[in-house]
C-alpha cells in the first residue's frame, strides 16, 4: 500500500524545476544554459571554502597567544593585529601559491626569461601539487559514481609508485618513447591491482569496500617499507628505505626550463578527458552510471552490476596508481616510504568539492594544490604551520557534504539534492 | 474497549489516502475492514497507532478523544498492532522481541529480568493457544510462528484492542485456520480485533461486522449475515464508470509466449510461482488478475529474463533465452516494469539517457564503446514527440516529470522496436485517467499491430477494460481463464480471494450461460 | 517447507566449500611448521622462554623445549585437525578448532624463533597488552556507535584528540585526572559532530567520519606547532598516569606480570569490557541499543526513541576513544606527537570487525593485533629473517578475510550505516 504516498501526478510547477544536474549523452552545445549550470554548481563549493577560511581565520586569531593578552587590555589593536595577522596568513598562502600578481604581469611584458621563471615558480609548485589530486581525484570521483567509496586511493597509489619505480630503473638503454609509457603503464597496473581487490570482494562477497580499502592502505604502506628494504629496489649502500634512481629515459621532464612543473599535468588533463568520455560518452560510463544511481534499473536493462565494479575499481585504482608514478617519475625519481602527503585522502575532498565530474575534480584538484603549494611558503613567512591547510580541507569537506550546514549559514533556498544518499549504506551491502 | 474513529482524513502530496472515514470497533468484536490494495487501510491503522498523524478527524477510546504523537502512545492506550511486515529484530530471541520497549528488569542498573519475561510469555501463549519457544530466534522461525510471537508482543503490553494487517497474506490456509482460532479465543477473553484484508471469504468467515474501504472512503458496513460475498466485492471494487478502451475484438495468431509449468522462487526463497502454465498468441492481451503478492512479479521477472526458473520453461517465439535480458528484448519482448521509479527508470539520467535504457549498447545509439550522442538526441526528441511526454527538455532528469510522463517515457523507450511480445506489469499504477488511458491506447495498437502482449494488473477495472482474455492468478498458480464476457467484477474479486472456480461457477450458474475454457 | 531445504541445501554446500578449504589452510600450514620451524632447524637444538619479568619478585623456572620436536608435534596436531576438517569437518565446534590451530602454529613460531636463545615470553604478552589496550578501546568506542547502527571511521580522530587534549590540560593543570577528563569530554564532543552530521543531517556517515579524522589531524598538528612547540615545558610535559600493582593478583606467576601490573587504564579497559558486554547482552539498555542496530524501524513502532538512542550511544562511543587517547600520553609515553596513534584507530575499526562486534571478541582480537605488534618490535632484536612488515600486515589481511567471509563470516547490526527516516 505504500503506493498511495507516491502517486505524484500533478506535474510541478516550472520554476520548481533545477538545471540538468548531469552533462547528458549528446547535449547540443547551448552556452546559456551550461554556463549557468556550472556556476550553479560551483556556488556551493565556493561558499564551503570561503565558510573554510573564515574558521581558519578564527583559528590562526584564537590560538595566538600574544593577541590574548591584547584582547584583555586592547580590544581595538587586538582587533586590528588579528586582521593583519589574518590578511598576512592568507595573503602568503596566496603568494606562494599563485604568485606576485605584478609580477607576473612585469614577466609578461618583458618576457624576460629569468624574470619570467622566477614570477611563474608558485604557479608551477601548484601545478606539481595539483598534479597527483587530479588522479585520485578522478580515481575517487569514478568509484563514486559506481555507488561506489574508494577510500584506497592512498594504497593504490603506493603500489603504482613501487610497480613505475621498479620499472623506471630496471630497464635501461630504451628510448623515453617506450621507456616512459611503459613506466606509466606499470604504475596504472599496480593500482589497478589494488583496486581490483575490493572490487572482486564487493562483487563477488559483498565485502564492504570501505573496509577492504583501509585495510588494503595499511597493507600497501607496509608493502612498500618492505620491498624498499629488498635488494632488488633498495638503493645501493643505503640502509634507509629507499628506491633506487629511475633511469632518465622514463622520468617525467619539466615542461619549461628551470620550473618544476612537469609534463604529468599533461597526462593527468588527458586522463581527465578520458575519464570524462569513459562516463559522459561511452557504453561502458553509461553501465557505470546506471549501477551507480539505481542498481535495480541497471539489472533490469540487462547490465552486469558485478563487471561495473570491479571495472569501476580497476580503472579508479590505476588513475590512482598515476598519482604516485606521476609523483614518482618527477623530481628526484625515487621511492620512500613519505613520497606521498595524502594524496589518495586529499582525493576523497578534491572528488567531493569537485561534485565527481571530471571538470570539477580538475578545478578542485588545482584549488587545493595550490593550498598545498602554498602552505609551505605560509608557515616559512608568517610561522603559521601548514596544516592549517589540512584544517581548512577538512571543513571545506564538512560544508559540501552537508550543504544543508552551508544554506542554514547563508539562508539560500534548497534545491533538490540528487545523488547525496547514493553512498549511504551500510557495512553489510 | 471501544474504539471509534470520527471523520478521518489523511493527504499525502498529490493522493487523498482516507477521505472522512468513520469506523467503531464494539468491545470483543472482530471488526473486518476490507479493501482492495490501495483503498486506505494500512494508513488508516498507521493513524490508529500513532505512526501518522490525521489531517481531520479523532479517535475515540471509550468515548473519550485521545491524540497519539507516536506508537508509544497507542501502545499506552491499550492498542497494539500487527504489522504486514513484522517488526521482529530478526538476530533477538522471542522472549527479547516480545519484551523489547516494555522490559522486566531487576535492580537498579536494568538488568533484564528474561525469566519473568519467559514465564509471562509461556503463561499468555498456553492461555491463548499460540504455541511459540520463547527461547527460538525470531530469524530461525517460520512466518506462521512469526506471526504468533508478534500477536504474543501485543498482548505482553496488554494491549485491548488489536489490529492484523493483512495476516493471512503469509499465511497457508492451514496456518490462517489456526490464526482464526487465536483470534476467536482473544475475543472471548475480551480483546477486539481489527481484522484488516482483502479476503472475502476470509472476512465473512471471522467477522462480526464488516467495514469496506473503497479509494479511501467507507463504501459500507455491514455483518456477515446480512451480505455475500458478491455484494462486498461489489463495495469493494466499486461500481465506477468503467474504464472505456476503444478496441477492436482481437484476431489472435501464433503463440508467441509459451510458458511451461513454471517454478520460481522469490527472493527468500520461497516458491512464488508454482506450476504455472500459459500462453499468450500474437496479437491478444492476456490480462493477468490477482492480488498483489500472488506470485505476479516473480513471473514477470522471469519472463523478461532477470530471475532464474527452478522449473519449467519459458519460450519466446519457440525460444529458451534464461537470464539474458539483452538477448531477450533482442527478440523483440518489451517489458514495462512494475516499479516506475525503483526499476523501470534511473531517475537521476536525463530522459534522453533514459530512453536508451535498454538499447543503448548496439547501432545506432552507439558504435563500438562510443555512445552516438546525435542518434541519441534525434531519436530523443523524436520520441518525446511522438509519444507527447511532456517535459521541458529532453536533458531534464527523468525524476522531475509526473508519473504519467514518466510511464510514456518508459512506453515511448519499450514501445518503438520491432515488437513480438509486451510485457507490462502494472502498466497504470498511479496514474491520472489521463494517462491510462494513453497507455491503453498504445498498447491497444501494438496489439493491433500483431504483439502479444501480457498485462498484470491488480486493478480489476484495467483488466476488464484491456483483456482479450483474463487470466486469475492465486497463490502461483492461474486458478482460471475467463472471457471478458463473462467475467465481472464480481466474479473476478471472488477469484482474486482464492474461491475456486467451481463454486463461483455453481454460484453464478444462471449469471453466466457460456463460457469457453481456454488453456491455463 | 521445500524452499527451506533448498536454502538449506545452498547454505550447505557454501558451508562445506569453506571447510574444505580450511582444512587445506591447515595442512598447508603443518607442512610449513613442518619445513620452515622444524627441518630449518635441525635437531639437538632448545628453545628458551623466560617466564619471569626482569624485577618480579618470584621467579618461575624457564620453560626450556627442543625447537625442532616442538615444531614437529605441534605440525602433526595441526595435520591431523586438517585431515578431520577435511573429511569430515567439526560441526559448529570450527572456530575452537581454528582458534587451536592458529595457537600451534604461533607457538611453533615463537619456538622457531627461540630457538638456541632464550625468549622473555612472559615480557612479550605484556607487552602484547599494552599494545592492545589503545586497540581495544576503539573497539570499544566503535562498538558502541555500531551497534546502535552508526558506522564510525572517526575512531581514530577521537583516539588523536583524546592523546592530544588530556597531554595539554594535564600538563597545564599539573593532574593528569583534568587530562584524563578532558579526554573523554573532547571525544565525547568530537563524537556529538559526526552524531549530528549522520543523524540530523544524514551526511554519509563515512564522510562524516572521514571529515573527523582530517580535521582532528590538521588540528593537533597545527595546535602542536603553534602552541607546543613553543610551550613545550608548560604545555606538553603531562604528569604520567604510573603502574598500579594490583595486590595478590599481581603476584600470580606469569599471569601477574601480563594482567595486573599495568596503569590504571589497562584495568579500566578490563572493566569497561565487562561493563559493556554485560550491558549490551544483559539490560534494557543494550536491549534497546541492539534492537535501534538491528531493526529501528521494529524498535520505532514499540515506542523507543530511534534518534535518542543513537545520540546516546555515538556519544558514550566518543567518550571512549577520548579516554583510549589518553593513553598514548598520560598512560604511555607522556608527549604529544603529531600523527602518534599512527592508525591505531583503524586497527581497532578492524578488531571491532574481526571481534564480531561484541566487545570481548573485540578485545580478544586487540590482543591478536596487538601480539603481531609486540613480536614485530622483537624480531630485530631476536635478528629474525621475517621482515616484521608482513607480520605488521597481519590484522589488516585478517579482517579483509572475516568481512569477505572468507573462513567464518562477521555479522554487522543489519542497520549498521543506514540513516533511519521516521514516517
Amino acid at each position: 500500500m505504500g503506493d498511495e504516498v507516491e502517486r505524484k501526478d500533478a506535474p510541478e510547477p516550472e520554476d520548481e524545476r533545477p538545471l540538468p544536474e548531469e552533462q547528458p549523452v549528446g547535449e547540443p552545445p547551448r552556452q546559456r544554459s551550461g554556463i549557468l549550470g556550472a556556476l550553479r554548481g560551483l556556488v556551493l563549493p565556493l561558499l564551503a571554502l570561503f565558510t573554510a577560511l573564515v574558521v581558519g581565520a578564527f583559528i590562526i586569531i584564537l590560538t595566538d597567544f600574544e593577541l590574548m593578552g591584547l584582547w584583555a587590555s586592547d580590544p581595538v589593536a587586538a582587533l586590528a593585529a588579528s586582521w593583519s595577522s589574518v590578511t598576512a596568513t592568507y595573503g602568503a598562502l596566496l603568494r606562494g601559491s599563485i604568485g606576485d600578481p605584478g609580477a607576473l604581469i612585469g614577466a609578461i611584458v618583458t618576457l624576460d626569461g629569468d624574470a619570467f621563471r622566477r614570477a611563474f615558480i608558485p604557479l608551477s609548485e601548484t601545478i606539481i601539487s595539483a598534479t597527483p589530486l587530479v588522479f585520485t581525484g578522478l580515481s575517487v570521483a569514478l568509484a563514486f559514481r559506481v555507488g561506489l567509496f574508494n577510500i584506497g586511493a592512498e594504497g593504490q597509489l603506493y603500489l603504482g609508485g613501487l610497480l613505475a619505480v621498479i620499472v623506471g630503473f630496471s630497464l635501461t638503454g630504451l628510448p623515453f618513447f617506450i621507456h616512459l609509457p611503459l613506466a606509466l603503464a606499470a604504475g596504472f597496473a599496480g593500482g589497478a591491482l589494488w583496486g581490483f581487490i575490493p572490487g572482486l570482494l564487493k562483487a563477488r562477497t559483498g565485502a564492504h569496500e570501505v573496509i577492504v580499502t583501509i585495510m588494503l592502505n595499511f597493507v600497501a604502506y607496509n608493502l612498500i617499507n618492505w620491498a624498499l628494504k629488498t635488494p632488488l629496489v633498495q638503493r645501493e649502500g643505503r640502509s634507509d628505505p629507499i628506491s633506487k634512481i629511475i633511469e632518465p629515459s622514463a622520468a617525467l621532464v619539466p615542461i619549461f626550463e628551470g620550473l618544476r612543473a612537469h609534463w604529468g599535468i599533461v597526462i593527468a588533463l588527458l586522463a581527465a578527458v578520458a575519464v570524462w568520455w569513459l562516463l559522459f560518452r561511452s557504453t561502458k560510463g553509461f553501465e557505470f552510471r546506471a549501477v551507480g544511481f539505481n542498481p535495480r534499473a541497471a539489472r533490469y536493462a540487462g547490465m552486469s552490476i558485478a563487471w561495473s565494479t570491479v571495472m569501476s575499481m580497476v580503472i579508479a585504482g590505476g588513475l590512482a596508481g598515476l598519482a604516485g608514478t606521476a609523483v614518482i617519475l618527477s623530481g628526484s625519481g625515487t621511492l620512500s616510504p613519505g613520497f606521498s602527503p595524502g594524496f589518495g585522502f586529499d582525493g576523497i575532498v578534491v572528488a567531493l568539492v569537485g561534485n565527481t565530474r571530471p571538470l570539477g575534480v580538475v578545478a578542485a584538484a588545482f584549488l587545493f594544490g595550490a593550498l598545498r603549494a602554498g602552505a609551505t611558503p605560509m608557515q616559512s613567512a608568517t610561522g603559521t604551520p601548514l596544516d592549517l591547510v589540512v584544517v581548512i580541507q577538512a571543513l571545506v569537506i564538512l560544508f559540501v557534504a552537508a550543504p544543508a550546514l552551508v544554506r542554514a549559514i547563508y539562508r539560500i533556498r534548497a534545491e533538490r539534492v540528487t545523488g547525496s544518499e547514493v553512498f549511504a549504506k551500510g557495512w553489510g551491502s | 474497549m471501544k474504539l471509534e474513529l470520527r471523520g478521518i482524513t489523511k493527504r499525502f502530496p498529490g493522493v487523498v489516502a482516507n477521505r472522512d472515514v468513520d469506523l467503531v470497533v464494539q468491545p470483543g468484536e472482530i471488526h473486518g475492514l476490507l479493501g482492495e490494495n490501495g483503498a486506505g487501510k494500512t494508513t488508516l491503522m498507521n493513524i490508529l497507532y500513532g505512526l501518522y498523524q490525521p489531517d481531520e478527524g479523532e479517535i475515540l477510546i471509550d468515548d473519550a478523544p485521545v491524540s497519539f504523537d507516536g506508537p508509544g502512545d497507542a501502545i499506552d492506550a491499550g492498542i497494539g498492532m500487527v504489522h504486514q511486515h513484522f517488526m521482529l529484530v530478526p538476530v533477538f530471541t522471542v522472549t527479547e522481541n516480545v519484551m523489547l520497549g516494555v522490559e522486566e528488569t531487576s535492580g537498579p542498573l536494568g538488568a533484564l529480568d528474561r525469566d519473568a519475561a519467559r514465564r509471562r510469555i509461556v503463561e499468555i501463549s498456553e492461555r491463548h493457544g499460540l504455541r511459540i519457544d520463547p527461547d527460538a530466534v525470531v530469524e530461525d522461525l517460520p512466518v506462521g510462528v512469526r506471526q504468533r510471537v508478534e500477536i504474543v508482543k501485543t498482548l505482553y503490553r496488554q494491549s485491548n484492542v488489536l489490529v492484523l494487517d493483512e495476516p493471512s497474506a503469509v499465511l497457508t490456509p492451514q496456518e490462517t485456520e489456526e490464526l482464526f482460532g487465536i483470534m476467536r479465543s482473544l475475543v472471548e477473553g475480551g480483546t477486539s480485533i481489527v481484522f484488516i484484508t482483502h479476503k472475502l471469504n476470509e472476512v465473512l468467515e471471522i467477522a462480526d461486522r464488516i467495514t469496506v474501504l473503497h479509494h479511501g472512503q467507507v463504501a459500507g458496513t455491514t455483518t456477515p449475515d446480512a451480505t455475500t460475498r458478491e455484494d462486498l466485492a461489489a463495495m469493494m471494487v466499486g461500481r465506477q464508470v468503467d474504464l472505456v478502451v476503444d478496441k477492436d475484438p482481437a484476431t489472435p495468431g501464433d503463440p508467441v509466449l509459451e510458458v511451461r509449468d513454471l517454478v520460481v522462487r522469490d527472493e527468500r526463497g520461497h516458491t512464488s510461482v508454482n506450476g504455472l502454465s500459459l500462453t499468450v498468441r500474437a496479437g491478444e492481451i492476456l490480462a493477468i488478475a490477482g492480488v498483489q503478492g500472488n506470485g505476479q512479479s516473480e513471473l514477470v521477472e522471469a519472463i523478461a529474463g532477470l530471475r532464474d526458473i527452478e522449473r519449467g520453461e519459458i519460450l519466446i517465439d519457440g525460444h529458451a533465452y534464461g537470464t539474458d535480458p539483452r538477448a531477450i528484448y533482442a527478440a523483440g519482448v518489451a517489458h514495462v516494469p512494475e516499479d516506475r521509479m525503483e526499476e523501470g527508470l534511473v531517475g537521476d539520467f536525463t530522459v534522453a539517457d533514459n530512453l536508451i535504457l535498454t538499447s543503448y549498447w548496439h547501432p545506432p545509439y552507439s558504435k563500438g564503446m562510443q555512445l552516438d550522442g546525435d542518434a541519441i538526441v534525434a531519436s530523443a526528441n523524436d520520441l518525446v514527440e511522438q509519444f507527447d511526454v511532456r517535459t521541458p527538455s529532453i536533458f531534464n532528469p527523468v525524476s522531475n516529470l509526473s508519473g504519467g510522463n514518466q510511464q510514456k517515457v518508459i512506453a515511448a523507450r519499450e514501445f518503438s522496436r520491432p515488437l513480438r511480445l509486451i510485457i507490462a506489469a502494472q502498466p497504470t499504477r498511479g496514474l491520472d485517467v489521463g494517462s491510462i488511458e494513453y497507455i491503453h491506447g498504445r498498447i491497444v495498437e501494438k496489439r493491433d499491430e500483431g504483439t502479444a502482449v501480457l498485462i498484470v494488473a491488480t486493478e480489476i477495472e484495467e483488466v476488464l477494460a484491456l483483456g482479450d482474455r483474463i487470466a486469475v492468478m492465486f497463490q502461483g498458480r492461474i486458478v482460471d481463464t475467463l472471457d471478458p464476457s463473462e467475467a465481472t467484477s464480481e466474479r473476478l474479486g471472488l477469484l482474486m480471494g482464492g474461491a475456486h472456480p467451481e463454486d463461483v461457477d455453481v454460484e453464478e450458474a444462471e449469471l453466466a450461460p457460456a463460457r469457453t475454457v481456454t488453456d491455463g | 517447507m521445500t524452499a527451506a531445504t533448498a536454502s538449506m541445501t545452498r547454505a550447505d554446500r557454501r558451508l562445506r566449500t569453506r571447510q574444505r578449504v580450511l582444512g587445506l589452510i591447515y595442512l598447508g600450514l603443518a607442512v610449513v611448521m613442518v619445513i620452515g620451524f622444524g627441518v630449518s632447524v635441525g635437531g639437538g637444538v632448545d628453545s628458551t622462554f623466560t617466564l619471569t619479568p626482569g624485577n618480579a619478585p618470584v621467579t618461575v623456572p624457564d620453560l626450556v623445549v627442543p625447537s625442532a620436536g616442538t615444531a614437529y608435534l605441534l605440525a602433526t596436531v595441526v595435520a591431523f585437525a586438517g585431515a578431520i576438517q577435511l573429511t569430515r569437518g567439526f560441526g559448529a565446534r570450527w572456530a575452537l578448532i581454528l582458534g587451536l590451530v592458529a595457537f600451534a602454529f604461533v607457538f611453533a613460531f615463537l619456538t622457531w624463533v627461540a630457538s638456541a636463545q632464550s625468549m622473555n615470553l612472559t615480557g612479550l604478552l605484556q607487552t602484547t597488552v599494552q599494545r592492545a589496550v589503545p586497540i581495544a578501546f576503539g573497539a570499544l568506542s566503535g562498538i558502541l556507535c555500531e551497534r546502535a547502527g552508526v558506522v564510525n571511521i572517526a575512531i581514530e580522530g577521537m583516539l588523536l584528540s583524546g592523546a592530544f587534549v588530556s597531554a595539554v590540560v594535564a600538563s597545564a593543570t599539573d593532574n593528569p585526572w583534568l587530562g584524563v577528563g578532558a579526554a573523554i569530554l573532547m571525544g565525547g564532543i568530537l563524537a556529538a559532530l559526526l552524531a549530528v552530521l549522520a543523524i540530523r543531517y544524514r551526511v554519509d556517515q563515512i564522510i562524516a567520519g572521514f571529515f573527523i579524522n582530517i580535521l582532528v589531524t590538521g588540528l593537533t598538528a597545527f595546535l602542536s606547532v603553534r602552541i607546543l612547540q613553543p610551550y613545550q615545558q608548560e604545555l606538553n610535559v603531562p604528569p604520567r598516569l604510573g603502574q598500579i600493582h594490583i595486590p595478590l593478583l599481581s603476584d600470580i606467576p606469569v599471569l601477574g606480570p601480563i594482567l595486573f601490573q599495568h596503569n590504571i587504564f589497562v584495568y579500566t579497559l578490563f572493566a569497561l569490557i565487562i561493563v559493556i558486554h554485560l550491558g549490551l547482552f544483559y539490560t534494557r539498555w543494550g536491549l534497546r541499543v541492539r534492537a535501534v542496530g538491528e531493526h529501528p524501524k521494529a524498535a520505532d513502532t514499540v515506542g523507543i526513541d530511534v534518534y535518542f538512542v543513537r545520540y546516546r550511544n555515538v556519544i558514550l562511543g566518543g567518550m571512549v576513544a577520548g579516554l583510549g587517547g589518553a593513553y598514548f600520553t598520560i598512560g604511555s609515553t607522556g608527549g604529544f606527537e603529531r600523527e602518534m596513534t599512527a592508525g591505531r584507530g583503524y586497527i581497532g575499526l578492524a578488531a571491532m570487525i574481526f571481534g564480531g562486534w561484541n566487545p570481548i571478541g573485540g578485545f580478544l582480537a586487540g590482543l591478536v593485533f596487538g601480539f603481531a605488534d609486540a613480536i614485530q618490535s622483537r624480531l630485530s632484536i631476536l635478528s629474525i629473517a621475517i621482515p616484521s612488515e608482513f607480520l605488521l600486515m597481519v590484522p589488516y589481511l585478517v579482517t579483509i578475510i572475516v568481512v569477505a567471509g572468507l573462513v567464518g563470516r562477521a555479522r554487522a547490526p543489519a542497520a549498521d550505516g543506514k540513516p533511519y527516516v521516521k514516517e
